[in-house]
C-alpha cells in the first residue's frame, strides 16, 4: 500500500554526534519514562483480557474473592467442557460462521466491483453518487433501522439468516476502502489495456483484482469480523433460538446464567478466541485497512 | 470545424458507453445500498409524522410526535445522557489516543506489540467486553475497587449499580475501546510528517513542546479533523455498549438516544413516535458533521 507504510522505521529525529552528554541523559530519563507510560498502558489494556481467561479457568466460587485470586488454583479445565453441554454454543458459532462468510464474499464482491466504477469509470452524475455513499458515514445506522425493520418485515425477511446478510454486505465502508485504494494504482495502466483492446470488465478482473490484493484482504478481515461480533443486528432481526448468532446467545446465557462467573468468563474467552486468531493472523491488513480509511477521509 | 462534428458524436458514444460501464460495476451494490440504506432514510421522515404502530396501520398526524417528544421527559434525559457520554468520551478518547500514537512515533522496542494490544478492545465483541468489565466494576469484590481501595478510598464508587456512577464507568469502557482504533489513525498521520521539519525545528532549538505544537499539530490537522468527525458521530449513537452493559440503567440514568429510539419502536410498537425521535438523532449527527467540514474548509482556505 502507498498510502502508508506503519512497518517503516521513524527516522532518527536527533543529529549523532552533536548532542551535548546533558541531553544524553535527559533523552535516556524521556526513554525511560516512555518504557513506563507503555507498560502501564499496555496492562490497563490487557488486564480485561486477562481477567477474562483467568476467570474462565476458576471454580464459580474463586472468580470473586478477597484478596483477588490473579493466577487460577486450582485450574478448572472443566467450565470448557460444561459450556457445550448447558449452552446451544455450537448452533451459535455455525450461524455466526455462516453469517460471516457469506456476508464477506458479498460484501467484497460488490464493494470491489462498485469501486472501480467509482475509481475508473467516467459517467455523468458519478461524483453525486458517490456524495450518496460518503454522506452515509454521517447517518448513523440507528436512526434508520426502524425503518429498514419494517422494510425487512414487508419481504418476510425478518427472522431469517438473510436479513442479517441484507443489512451487513452492501455497506459503504467497502466501497470507500476499495475506491481508496484503486486511485493509488497508476491511471496509465488501465490507458495501455485499454489501448490493448481490453474491456473495463477485463480491466477489473486482470489487472486491478490482483493488484489489490492486500486492499481485498483488509476489506475481507475487518468485514468477517464486524459481522462475528454485530449483537444489535442480530437482536432486532432473529427471534427464533435456532438463529442466535453467538453474540446473541452469549448475551441470553449470561441473563440465564447470571451467577455462573466462570462459565460466562469461558463462553466469553470462546466467542472472543476465533477473531483473536484471525487478528492475529491478519494483523497487517487491518492495520492497513484502518490507515488508508483514515488517511483520506 | 470539420473534426469537431466529427469528434461529437463519438464523444456522446463514449459517454454512453461509460455510463453503461459505471452503472453496471455500481449496479451490484447499488441495489443492496438503495434498498437497505437510501429507502430507508426517505421512509423515516415519512414516519416520522405518522402514528404507525404494530398493525402497520399509519394516519398522518402531522407534528403530533414532535410535540410529545417535546412534553416527554424520557426524551430529554436521553438526549441530556447522550449529550453527557459525548462530552466526555470525545476529548478523553482524543487524548488517550494522540498520546499513545506520539509514545508509538518513538524509536521503542516492543512498539509492535503494543500496538495490537491497543487495538485489541476493537475488535473484541462488545457482549464479551461488557461482561467482563461488569464484572471488574464489581462494588464488592471487583480489582477496580480493590485497586482504590488499596490506595486509600474508603467509600470506592458503586460503578454500574449506582445512577452517580454508571456513566462514568460507561464513558471508562467506551474510551478503552474505542482509543486503540483513533490510536492507528493518528500514528499513520503522525508518520506523513516530514522528519525534516522535526530538524529543522530542532536547529532552530524548538522545545519538545514548541515542536509538538508548531509541527505536529499542524501536521496532523487532517487526521485530527477526520478523527473529530469520527468521533462525534461514535458518541452520539452509543447504543450496543449501553445496551449491554447497563440497559440504561440504574434508572434511566445511562439512557440514550438510539436506546430510546429501540425502546419505543422495537419494544413498544410504537414506530411512528420512535421515528420521529430517531430524525432527532439523525439531524444532531448529520448537521455536526456538516458543520465540521464547514468549519474545516474555512480554516484550509
Amino acid at each position: 500500500m502507498t498510502t502508508t507504510d506503519l512497518y517503516r522505521p521513524t527516522p532518527a529525529i536527533t543529529l549523532p554526534g552533536q548532542r551535548p552528554p546533558r541531553r544524553h541523559a535527559a533523552s535516556r530519563a524521556r526513554r525511560i519514562a516512555g518504557y513506563v507510560t507503555l507498560a502501564l498502558a499496555a496492562a490497563a489494556l490487557l488486564l480485561p483480557f486477562y481477567w477474562m481467561v483467568v476467570a474462565s479457568l476458576k471454580t464459580n466460587n474463586d472468580v470473586f474473592t478477597i484478596p483477588i485470586k490473579w493466577v487460577p488454583d486450582p485450574l478448572v479445565w472443566r467450565n470448557y467442557l460444561d459450556i457445550w453441554q448447558r449452552s446451544d454454543m455450537t448452533t451459535w458459532l455455525g450461524n455466526t460462521l455462516l453469517l460471516s462468510v457469506v456476508v464477506t464474499t458479498l460484501q467484497v464482491l460488490t464493494g470491489s466491483f462498485a469501486a472501480y466504477g467509482f475509481a475508473r469509470v467516467r459517467f455523468p452524475g458519478r461524483n453525486l453518487l458517490f456524495l450518496a455513499y460518503i454522506g452515509t458515514i454521517a447517518v448513523p445506522w440507528q436512526s434508520y433501522m426502524i425503518p429498514q425493520f419494517i422494510l425487512m418485515s414487508k419481504l418476510h425477511l425478518s427472522n431469517t439468516l438473510w436479513s442479517i446478510i441484507a443489512i451487513q454486505a452492501f455497506g459503504a465502508f467497502g466501497v470507500f476502502l476499495m475506491k481508496q485504494f484503486y486511485e493509488t494504482i497508476p491511471e496509465e495502466l488501465s490507458e495501455s489495456a485499454r489501448v490493448d483492446g481490453l474491456t473495463e470488465f477485463g480491466i477489473y478482473r486482470r489487472i486491478m483484482l490482483p493488484l489489490s490484493r492486500p486492499a481485498l484482504a483488509s476489506l475481507a478481515l475487518i468485514t468477517f469480523v464486524t459481522t462475528w461480533n454485530d449483537y444489535v443486528g442480530p437482536l432486532i432481526y432473529l427471534r427464533s433460538p435456532e438463529l442466535r448468532t453467538i453474540q446473541l446467545g452469549l448475551n441470553t446465557f449470561i441473563s440465564q446464567y447470571n451467577a455462573e462467573y466462570a462459565l460466562i468468563m469461558t463462553g466469553s474467552v470462546l466467542s472472543v478466541l476465533p477473531v483473536a486468531v484471525i487478528f492475529l493472523l491478519g494483523q497487517r491488513y487491518f492495520v492497513e485497512g484502518i490507515a488508508t480509511t483514515g488517511l483520506k477521509g | 470545424m470539420a473534426t469537431m462534428l466529427r469528434t461529437r458524436p463519438r464523444h456522446r458514444r463514449l459517454v454512453v458507453r461509460n455510463t453503461v460501464a459505471g452503472w453496471t460495476f455500481i449496479l451490484p451494490n447499488f441495489i443492496g445500498f438503495a434498498a437497505l440504506t437510501l429507502i430507508p432514510v426517505v421512509v423515516l421522515f415519512y414516519m416520522a409524522f405518522t402514528n404507525w404502530n404494530v398493525f402497520g396501520v399509519a394516519d398522518w398526524v402531522g407534528t403530533a410526535n414532535f410535540r410529545r417528544m417535546w412534553n416527554d421527559a424520557s426524551f430529554w434525559t436521553a438526549l441530556r445522557n447522550t449529550l453527557y457520554y459525548t462530552v466526555f468520551h470525545i476529548p478523553l478518547t482524543m487524548a488517550a489516543a494522540l498520546g499513545l500514537a506520539l509514545l508509538l512515533n518513538r524509536k521503542l522496542r516492543g512498539v509492535a506489540f503494543f500496538r495490537t494490544v491497543a487495538f485489541f478492545p476493537y475488535i473484541t465483541s462488545i457482549v464479551a467486553i461488557a461482561v467482563v468489565w461488569n464484572q471488574l466494576f464489581s462494588p464488592e469484590y471487583g480489582p477496580v475497587n480493590a485497586f482504590l481501595r488499596g490506595l486509600g478510598a474508603d467509600n470506592p464508587p458503586g460503578w454500574t449499580t449506582s445512577a452517580d456512577w454508571s456513566m462514568p464507568a460507561v464513558i471508562i469502557v467506551g474510551t478503552w475501546r474505542y482509543m486503540g482504533y483513533y490510536m492507528l489513525l493518528f500514528l499513520a498521520g503522525l508518520q506523513t510528517i516530514p522528519a525534516q521539519l522535526y530538524e529543522a525545528a530542532q536547529i532552530d532549538g524548538a522545545t519538545p513542546w514548541q515542536r509538538f505544537v508548531n509541527v505536529t499539530l499542524p501536521g496532523l490537522r487532517h487526521t485530527t479533523f477526520f478523527v473529530t468527525v469520527m468521533l462525534t458521530i461514535e458518541s452520539f449513537k452509543v447504543f450496543d455498549l449501553i445496551l449491554v452493559m447497563t440497559d440504561g440503567g440504574p434508572g434511566q440514568s445511562t439512557l440514550v438516544l438510539s436506546q430510546y429510539i429501540y425502546q419505543k419502536g422495537f419494544e413498544e410498537n410504537q414506530f411512528g413516535y420512535a421515528s420521529a425521535i430517531s430524525i432527532v438523532l439523525f439531524a444532531i449527527c448529520f448537521g455536526i458533521t456538516v458543520i465540521q467540514f464547514m468549519v474545516n474548509k474555512r480554516r484550509n482556505s
